[in-house]
C-alpha cells in the first residue's frame, strides 16, 4: 500500500472519516506519521478554541482581581486559585464525572460528557485562570505615567481602558502569554488520558502514539514522531505570537522594544 | 474498624460513613496519599541534583559537555511532558532488561526485537517472574521516580542555569582577583549566591511537580487517582457491605481539595524560605528586608 493511499485512508481518521479499522500489524513509518498527524487535529482544535474563548474570560478575571470592589475581587481570586492550585489532570476527571452525574437527571448535558465539549470547557476555564494571572501581573506593571497621562487627556472609563490600559497590558503580558499558549497546546494531550473516552478510537496525537507503542512495544518510533509534530507546532506558535508582539510594540523605538524571551514550558 | 460496624445495614448515616471510610480498601486509599508524598520527597532532591549536573554541564567550556547539557534542557522543552512519561517508562524498562540480557545471557543468539515482541532471556527479566509482589510494586515506583527526575531535572537545569548567569559578574571577577581558581570561584562564590536568583523558578517548579503527581496513574502505579476511580465506582450489595451509587465525582472533589491544600501550604512555606534567602542580598527583596529592620 503506497503512502498516498495511507494518507487518504487515515489522514482524517481522528474525525471518523476514511478507513474505520486502525492498522493492526506490520506498521509502516508512513502509517505512524499519518495517524499521529491526524490526531494533531484534535490538539489544535482544543488549543485554539480554549485560547480564543479563554482570552476574554482572562481579561475579565484580571480586571476583577485588580478591582477595588470586594465582590469582584474575591470571586476572581478564588477562581484563579482554584484552577491554578490543582492539577489539570484531576480537573478533567472531576469535570467528567460531574457532567456524568448531571447527565442522568438532565439529558441536555449529554454532549458535555464527550471530549469535544466537556474537555474544552475545562481547558477554557483552566487557561482563563492562568492567563488571568498573567494579565493581572501585567496590569499592575503598567507605568503610572501612562494612566496619569490618560487622565490628563480627560479619558476615563471605557475609552481609557480600551485605548490605554488594555493595549499596554497586552504588550507587557505578551511574552508570558506566548508561553501560556505553548502550555495549553501541550496540555491538550491529557484529554484522552483522563476520563474522557475516545469514541470510536477518534483520539488525539498522543492517543495514537500510545496506541502504536502498545501494539509494537517499541516506544522509540511513535513518541519521537509525536515530539517532532509538537516541536513543529511550538515553532508555529512562537512565530505567530512573535508577529503579534511586533504589532503590539510597533510604536516603540527599536531599543525599548520588549524582546520576546521564551522561558521553559512546564507541565501542570 | 469500630465494633458497631459488624452489620452496616442497621446503621444511621453518620455511623455508616464512619465505618465506610475506615474499611480496608479505604486504608489502601489513604496509604496511596503517602505514596504521592514519598514520590515528592524522593523526586525533588534527585531532580535537583540532575538539574545541577545539567546546568554545570551546560556551563562547561568543553564543547561536548556543553552540547549535552543544552540538548538535555532543550529536548524537554516543546514536547508535552506526559509523552515523556509514557515514553520513559517503557524505554527505561527495556533499557534495563537489554543491559541485563547482554550481561547475563551472552550466548543468546535470537534477535531481541521479533516483530512486535521484545524478548529477553528469562534470567534478564525485570523484576524476575518469581519475585514477590512488593518487588514488582517497588520496581514500578522506582521507574516512576527516575522518569519524574529526568523530566523535572531538565526543568531544574534550565532554572539553575539562569540562576548561575544572574549572579553579578563583578562577584566572579573579584574572586578571580583574589586569586581563586575556577573551581573555587564556582563552589565558594557562585553556588552560594545563585540560590536566591533561582528560587522563584524553583518554587514554581515545585508547584508544577506537585501538580504532576497524578500522572503517576499513567505509569501504572496504584496511586490516589487509581483508588479514587476504584472506590468511587458504583458498588452493589453483591460485592460489598457498603453499596452506593457512582461517587467518583466526590472522590475527585476530595483529591482536588487535597491538591489545593498542598499548594497553599507550599506557597506559605516558600514565601518564608524566600525571606530567609533574601537576607543580606543585593536584590530588591533583600533591600526591602533591610528597610524593614532599620525603620
Amino acid at each position: 500500500m503506497s503512502c498516498v493511499q495511507t494518507i487518504q485512508d487515515y489522514g482524517l481518521r481522528s474525525l471518523g472519516l476514511g478507513e474505520r479499522l486502525l492498522p493492526k500489524t506490520d506498521f509502516t513509518l508512513c502509517e505512524h506519521f499519518t495517524l499521529i498527524g491526524s490526531g494533531m487535529i484534535w490538539n489544535i482544535y482544543f488549543g485554539i478554541m480554549a485560547m480564543v474563548t479563554g482570552f476574554f474570560l482572562a481579561t475579565a478575571l484580571a480586571m476583577g482581581k485588580a478591582s477595588s470592589n470586594k465582590w469582584l475581587r474575591k470571586p476572581s481570586e478564588w477562581f484563579i486559585f482554584l484552577f491554578r492550585g490543582s492539577p489539570l489532570f484531576i480537573q478533567f476527571f472531576f469535570a467528567y464525572f460531574f457532567f456524568l452525574s448531571l447527565k442522568k437527571p438532565y439529558p441536555m448535558f449529554d454532549s458535555f460528557t464527550s471530549a469535544w465539549l466537556g474537555a474544552l470547557i475545562v481547558l477554557f476555564l483552566n487557561t482563563a485562570a492562568y492567563s488571568g494571572e498573567i494579565f493581572y501581573g501585567a496590569l499592575r506593571s503598567i507605568p503610572k505615567g501612562d494612566i496619569e497621562a490618560a487622565d490628563a487627556y480627560g479619558m476615563s472609563g471605557w475609552s481609557r481602558f480600551q485605548r490605554i490600559i488594555w493595549p499596554t497590558m497586552l504588550r507587557l503580558a505578551w511574552p508570558a502569554y506566548t508561553n501560556e499558549a505553548i502550555f495549553v497546546f501541550q496540555s491538550t494531550t491529557l484529554v484522552f488520558f483522563s476520563a474522557f473516552p475516545a469514541w470510536q478510537q477518534r483520539g488525539d496525537a498522543l492517543y495514537y502514539a500510545s496506541y502504536f507503542a502498545d501494539k509494537t512495544f517499541n516506544p522509540f518510533v511513535p513518541y519521537p514522531i509525536l515530539a517532532f509534530y509538537f516541536i513543529l507546532l511550538t515553532l508555529v506558535i512562537v512565530w505567530g505570537f512573535g508577529m503579534v508582539n511586533k504589532h503590539l510594540n510597533r510604536h516603540l523605538p527599536a531599543e525599548r522594544k520588549a524582546k520576546m524571551r521564551f522561558r521553559l514550558n512546564l507541565a501542570r | 474498624m469500630f465494633s458497631y460496624c459488624s452489620d452496616p445495614d442497621t446503621l444511621d448515616t453518620f455511623r455508616w460513613f464512619s465505618c465506610y471510610l475506615t474499611n480496608g480498601v479505604h486504608w489502601s486509599f489513604y496509604a496511596s496519599f503517602l505514596k504521592v508524598l514519598a514520590l515528592l520527597a524522593v523526586t525533588a532532591p534527585v531532580a535537583l541534583s540532575f538539574g545541577f549536573a545539567g546546568a554545570m554541564s551546560a556551563r562547561s567550556h568543553f564543547p561536548p559537555f556543553s552540547w549535552l547539557g543544552k540538548t538535555y534542557i532543550a529536548i524537554v522543552r516543546g514536547v508535552p511532558d506526559i509523552a515523556f512519561f509514557l515514553f520513559f517508562v517503557i524505554a527505561l524498562d527495556q533499557g534495563f532488561e537489554w543491559i541485563r540480557h547482554k550481561v547475563l545471557c551472552p550466548d543468546w543468539t535470537d534477535p531481541i526485537r521479533q516483530g512486535n515482541d521484545f524478548l529477553v532471556c528469562q534470567a534478564a527479566k525485570l523484576p524476575l517472574g518469581t519475585s514477590p509482589e512488593w518487588v514488582h510494586e517497588t520496581y514500578g515506583f522506582f521507574l516512576a521516580v527516575i522518569t519524574f527526575s529526568i523530566v523535572f531535572g531538565a526543568f531544574a537545569a534550565n532554572v539553575l542555569f539562569g540562576g548561575m548567569r544572574a549572579v553579578p559578574h563583578a562577584q566572579l571577577e573579584t574572586a578571580e582577583a583574589y586569586g581563586m581558581s575556577r573551581r573555587q570561584t564556582f563552589w565558594k562564590i557562585l553556588v552560594p549566591q545563585m540560590w536566591v536568583y533561582a528560587l522563584p523558578g524553583l518554587s514554581n517548579l515545585w508547584m508544577v511537580l506537585i501538580k504532576a503527581t497524578p500522572l503517576l496513574f499513567l505509569l501504572g502505579i496504584e496511586d490516589i487517582v487509581y483508588w479514587a476511580r476504584e472506590l468511587g465506582g458504583t458498588k452493589t450489595s453483591k460485592f460489598t457491605q457498603y453499596p452506593h451509587g457512582d461517587w467518583r465525582m466526590w472522590y475527585f472533589l476530595a483529591l482536588l481539595i487535597f491538591y489545593l491544600g498542598m499548594t497553599r501550604v507550599s506557597e506559605l512555606g516558600l514565601e518564608k524560605l524566600m525571606r530567609r534567602l533574601s537576607h543580606g542580598q543585593a536584590t530588591s527583596g533583600g533591600e526591602l528586608l533591610r528597610k524593614e529592620t532599620t525603620a
